[in-house]
């Protein structure tokens, strides 16, 4: 048994275009890896490959061993995967406490009784505060999520993902649209995850990339175009072309 | 270390809110008791109504949590209505016999139309559940012998409720009756609304991709949320069919589905409160309106939704914070 995410020969098409050419990745236990690529490369569609909001058109997906390839997204969240999303995806209407106890809840197997309230598991509402104090959120424990300013939104997502306590964790550019001067919540959250978790992290930001990932995956049109170390990466004369290119578009 | 230091502190504000819920309820059900006595000669309308908030109730379970809109609720009630009519008719009357044969009933009908309904979205959803219903309307239409077809299924002859309380010409045990059951049905939505499986329904209307992604199936938990709105809805068709002892086709019909959806728009979405007061208002206006102009009395209802729409969407309910808004802004 191979401990961690096998990624094998992974295809998949929309129609004539072709996002995921004969991808393999792999993605030990506390390893932490970057995916880079230009807009439209097929990064979120990997990612959603991986977690099963997309199934492949062919290749495995394997965790820890099992091939996961046909388990339902709902299934392979409870196998240790998880993802944050590219745009936030939470429960706006909810306060900032509720959206970390559905996850919870869910994980533990609780989310399904029909009496009794909701927050009266103290073991689970202890967990709750400590991990929005982890994210500095216990202040705005009772605010709906949709009053928080955009980067603490993104700092939700994070907590929420973090309280289903996975074992395998991407990242779908969670800096995205954070205004600069509060990027540094993100980075501080990213560099205090758990040494044992696996991440994969999308980013365009190279600055948070260099910070967090040890290792870098360069994907293009689809298909992994190199794979190296930061310092190979920054080197690389066709991901600087690629890069520089790209970086005009933004 | 920090797990020490922060221990979870209940929300000050819950006390206050619980205890106005209390005062609210006593007042409704003060209310519900003193009408029995204002307007003794209105009891089979105001037995409607009760009736009618247990519907709604179910459908705002479906719509104002789970965020699911259907326009085939009727397929619900009418399961109950005519499962229990058929049930006092054919095998037993007693009433609380009735009562669960409808709320199988309903249940058994809400899951397996659940199973395609559940799949869809949208408009597509829409009209699914209004085909589901036009679907058993159209059977429970030409299955004359069993049902009275247009007609109407008649013969129901409910005995007393707990052997003790017959129903009368007046309906005045029909009232009571009907009232018991709704009480019920309101505290175990209460109970349902505030356990991790309502969290979960309102989960679900805020964003099912979330949900998907915290590990939920979202489809089946929907599924249940459905059947469980089915078995009381068809409490409502039970209900109904057991204090008039008749039912007709029209408890399957568009018509009803669309009028419980109005309702509850108007008292407002997702909070239980709100099916009552849309189902009051709602058929209240209706009783006076259509005995002043019985070709107009649309018309009435038409403005009433359009206000509400415009200036509260959040629904009657809505109104007391709106206002509370305004005069704050005003100082
Ligand atoms: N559901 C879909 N159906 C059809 N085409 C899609 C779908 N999802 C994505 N695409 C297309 O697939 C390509 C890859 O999209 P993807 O979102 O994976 O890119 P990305 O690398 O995440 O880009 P970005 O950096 O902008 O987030 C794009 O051309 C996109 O338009
Ligand atoms: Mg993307």
């Amino acid at each position: 048994m191979t401990a961690g995410l096998e990624i094998r020969n992974l295809y998949k098409s929309f129609g004539g275009l072709k996002v995921a050419q004969d991808i393999n990745l792999d993605l030990k236990s506390g390893d932490r890896k970057a995916l880079i690529g230009p807009n439209g490369a097929g990064k979120t569609t990997f990612a959603n490959l991986i977690t099963g909001i997309l199934h492949p058109d062919s290749g495995s997906v394997r965790l820890n061993g099992v091939d996961i390839s046909g388990f339902k997204e709902s299934k392979r969240v409870k196998a240790g995967v998880a993802k944050t999303f590219q745009i936030t995806t939470l429960f706006k209407s909810m306060t900032v406490r509720e959206n970390i106890r559905l996850p919870i809840l869910e994980r533990e197997g609780k989310s399904q009784h029909w009496f009794g309230r909701a927050e009266r598991f103290s073991a689970i509402e202890a967990e709750i505060s400590k991990i929005l104090a982890q994210f500095n959120l216990l202040k705005f424990e009772e605010t709906p999520v949709r009053d928080l300013a955009y980067g603490q939104q993104r700092l939700v997502e994070l907590a929420l993902t973090l309280a289903l306590k996975p074992r395998i964790l991407i990242l779908d550019e969670p800096a995205a649209g954070v205004p600069s001067a509060d990027s540094h919540m993100i980075t501080d959250a990213l560099e205090r995850l758990p040494d044992d978790l696996s991440v994969l992290i999308i980013e365009h930001d190279m600055k948070l990339v260099f910070k967090v990932a040890s290792k870098i995956v360069v994907l293009v049109n689809g298909a992994i175009l190199t794979e190296g170390t930061p310092e190979d990466i920054s080197q690389n004369q066709q991901v600087r072309d690629l890069y520089l290119g790209a970086q005009h578009e933004h | 270390m920090e797990a020490d230091i922060i221990r979870h502190k209940p929300a000050k504000r819950l006390g206050g809110i619980f205890s106005r819920r209390i005062l609210l309820d006593i007042c409704l059900i003060s209310a519900a008791i003193a009408f029995f006595f204002i307007f003794p000669n209105n009891l089979g309308f105001m037995t409607r109504v009760l009736v009618m908030i247990i519907m709604v109730l179910s459908l705002d379970l479906v719509l104002g949590y789970a965020g699911v809109a259907t326009l085939g609720h009727a397929a619900l009630f009418g399961s109950g209505a005519y499962a229990a009519g058929i049930f006092a008719v054919y095998i037993s009357a007693n009433p609380l016999l009735g009562l669960v044969v409808g709320a199988l009933a309903g249940a058994i009908i809400a899951f397996f139309s659940g199973l395609i309904l559940m799949r869809a979205t949208g408009l597509t959803l829409l009209m699914l559940s209004i085909a589901v219903a036009q679907v058993l309307f159209e059977l429970v239409n030409s299955e004359r012998d069993l049902t009275g077809g247009s007609d109407g299924l008649l013969g129901i002859d409910m005995d007393p409720v707990l052997g003790l309380y017959a129903f009368d010409f007046y309906g005045k045990t029909g009232y009571w009756y009907a009232l018991a059951v709704l009480v019920v049905v309101f505290i175990l939505l209460r109970v349902f609304v505030a356990s991790p499986f309502g969290l979960v329904a309102r989960g679900i209307h805020a964003s099912p991709e979330r949900m998907r992604a915290i590990g939920t199936p979202v489809y089946w938990r929907l599924i249940t949320i459905y059947t469980l709105a089915g078995g009381i809805a068809g409490i409502g068709g039970a209900v109904s069919a057991q204090v008039t002892e008749l039912v007709s086709l029209e408890s399957l019909g568009f018509n009803l589905s669309a009028e419980a959806m109005i309702m509850l728009i108007l008292g407002g979405i997702g909070r239980l409160y709100g099916a009552i007061f849309g189902t009051v208002i709602f058929m209240t206006v209706h009783h006076f309106a259509a005995s002043v102009d019985p070709f107009n009395w649309l018309f009435v209802i038409g403005i009433l939704v359009l206000l509400v729409v415009y200036v509260v969407p959040e629904g009657v309910l809505g109104l007391p914070e709106k206002l509370r808004k305004h005069l704050g802004m005003a100082k």
